[in-house]
Formats: structure tokens, sequence, C-alpha cells
């Protein structure tokens, strides 16, 4: 294993050691690019297919969680950058303090995930047999909707409703075809965001192997690629999110 | 073989650069979001996709040290996203001018009895 930062008999110089070590890795994030990038595609499809069922979708999600968990993963990828930063110049303790403040951040950003899904789950969201976009405006207090909030999703639903339906067909026909086409959304919203959530996941693990060999002093400005490498990967799980968080939350939120 | 001096030129970005990004990175966040809430029509995913996008080039050319990579990792890089507008761009052609045979002209996406097998 690639471990103790000396020079293996295929390379020439460490230099062209470490560029090797980086080269995979943007290889790899290449198949990732387009590992998401289908997920991308069928977004796009759909949403440009069932716009009105989107933006109701949309308009269910939390801007201040998915707003909030933004900062705070491009924050993580400040302290990542910075861990590999403090690495290059042999600042061997806040290398470790720059990757737990990292594994912190990432740690928030999942603990906010998981309240969401919780709430998605409560308001009968999850597609399926129980799915039902109605309910927070059919059921107030199980969703701690009232006055404004209520008065507005609900007229939200009504416009949506009616959009789905021709005009000579009852309500009821409105009603069901926003929830078909509102499962699209959400099973797309749950297939990104859980796909994604994964790659933090396993970036916390990778992080948690990372501050082990940093406090054991393994990063030096000699030997660092395991922390550049993660930190490739850490970045680029952030550009997901980038697109994520206005693709999936912030459709149709202008009245 | 040690290691020893043998570390080569590497290209160090500073901390201060580093601040300017993030800077720049929560600017995008917070004009993202109030993008979204005025109506631009047409325009609004235009406007989040390209800050998206200028974001996303940030964070790859400075976190990621794109920037100062040798040109062979900045090849590849440019080969994601060229394989990735291919993907795009042959799919969403096909789809967005495949019609329904029974009614020309009308994707057969939009059509809901294509889909009815959720609510059934």
């Amino acid at each position: 294993m690639h471990r103790t930062g000396d020079l293996y008999g295929h390379f020439q110089t460490l230099e062209q050691q470490k560029d090797s070590a980086t080269l995979g890795m943007w290889i790899f994030l290449v198949t990732e690019v387009l590992f998401f990038g289908g997920l991308f595609l069928a977004y796009t499809i759909n949403r440009s297919a069932f716009s009105v069922a989107f933006g109701a979708g949309s308009n269910t999600l939390d801007i201040r969680l998915g707003g909030g968990n933004t900062v705070v993963l491009i924050l993580s990828s400040l302290t990542m950058a910075m861990a590999v930063w403090s690495a290059q110049v042999g600042k061997k303790q806040w290398v470790t303090r720059f990757l737990i403040a990292t594994l912190a951040l990432g740690s928030v950003f999942l603990g906010v995930k998981v309240v969401e899904y919780k709430q998605k789950f409560d308001h009968h969201l999850i597609p399926g047999h129980n799915f039902d976009i109605t309910y927070c405006s059919n059921n107030p207090s199980a969703c701690n909707l009232s006055g404004k909030a209520l008065e507005d999703e609900t007229n939200e639903l009504n416009k949506a409703i009616e959009a789905e339906k021709r005009p000579e067909d009852p309500r009821q026909v409105g009603i069901t075809s926003l929830n078909s086409h509102a499962q699209l959304y959400f099973s797309l919203y749950f297939g990104m965001t859980g796909l994604h959530a994964l790659h933090m996941i396993v970036g916390a693990g990778l992080l948690l192997w990372l501050i082990k060999g940093s406090f054991a002093g393994r990063f030096t400005p000699q030997y660092n690629t395991p922390v550049e490498v993660v930190g490739l990967y850490w970045h680029f799980v952030d550009i997901v999110w980038i697109y994520l968080f206005p693709l999936l939350y912030l459709i149709e939120r202008h009245l | 073989m040690s290691l020893g001096e043998s570390r080569v030129s590497e290209h160090i970005v500073s901390p201060k650069v580093y601040l300017v990004i993030f800077t720049f990175l929560m600017v995008g966040t917070g004009a993202t979001v109030w993008a979204a809430f005025r109506n631009f029509g047409q325009f609004n995913i235009v406007i989040a996709l390209a800050i998206a996008t200028v974001k996303a080039t940030l964070v790859v050319l400075y976190f990621m040290h794109a920037r100062y990579s040798p040109k062979r990792t900045q090849l590849v890089i440019v080969c994601s996203i060229f394989w990735l507008a291919i993907m795009l761009a042959l799919t969403l052609t096909d789809y967005t001018t495949r019609t329904h045979e029974t009614q020309p002209g009308v994707s057969h996406l939009s059509q809901p009895a294509a889909f009815d097998f959720y609510s059934a």
C-alpha cells in the first residue's frame, strides 16, 4: 500500500508519483460525473414533462434547511482545502484540526438530511402507496401549518391540481394526476440526495482514516497525497450539491 | 529510496485565495436563492444553472487545484465535461423531437396516461 511516501520503483520522481495518484482520482471522478449525469438527465427530462408537479414537489422542501446545508457543505470544502494547505506547509496539528472540522461539518450536513427525510416521511411524501401531496393542506395540524403558510400551500396546490387536469375533468382527476407526477419528483429527490448522502458517508469514512493517519503525524510537506486525493473527492461531492440545491429546492419559488 | 529533500516543486495555494473563493461561493449561493424568488420566466432555470456552473468552476480551479495541475490532468477534466455534454445533448435531442405516433407533435412524456400505473 501507498503508505510511507517512499518512491516506488516504477516512478522516476516523487512528483510524478503524486501526479499519478491525483490523476487516478480524477479519472474516477470522470466516471462519477457520468454516473450523476445520468440522474441529472432523468431529472431534466421528467421536469420538462411534468413541470407543474415538480414545482409543487419542490415547494414542499424547506429552503432554510437546504440553504443552510449548502453553506455547511461549502464551508467543509474550505476546511478540507485548508487541511491540504496545512499538510503542504508542515503544520501537522492544523492538518488534524481541519480534518476534524471537515468531518464535523459533513456530519452536520447528514444530520440535517435525516431531519428532512423524517419530515417527508411524516408528511406522506415518500413515493408509494401512502403518497399524498395534499396531506399537509388537509391535515394542517400534523404538519404545523397555520395561518398564511397554510393558505399559501393550499393556493399553490389548488393551482397545480387545476393545471394537471383538463377543464371538464372533476377535481379528483387533477389530484390523482398531480400525485402520480409528484412521485416522480420525489423519487428523483430521494434518489439524487440519497446517492449524494451515500457519497458523504463514504467521504466521512475516508476522513476518519485520514484523521487517524494525521494523529500519527503521517502527513508532511514531502508526503500528503492521501489528504490531497480525498480532498478532490470531497470537493466533487460538494459540486454535486451545488447543482442539486437549486434544481431540487428552488423550482417555482416566485409567485 | 527515501524521501529526503527530493520533493519537487508544487504550487501551494495560499489560505487567502481559499478565503476569497469561499466568499465568492457564499455570494453565489445567496444570489441563487435571491434569483429563485424573482420571476424571470424561462430564464429562472438558466440563471440557476449559470450560477451553479460558475461556483463549480471555482471549486474545480482553486479548491481542486486544477488551475495548477499538469496539462494531462486538465485534459481529463475537460474530457469529463465533453462526455457529459455528449450524453445530455444526444439524449435530449431524442426526447425533444420524438413524438407519440397517435398524437403528432405531442411528446409521449407529456401524456399523463403513460404514467398512471403509479396511482393504479
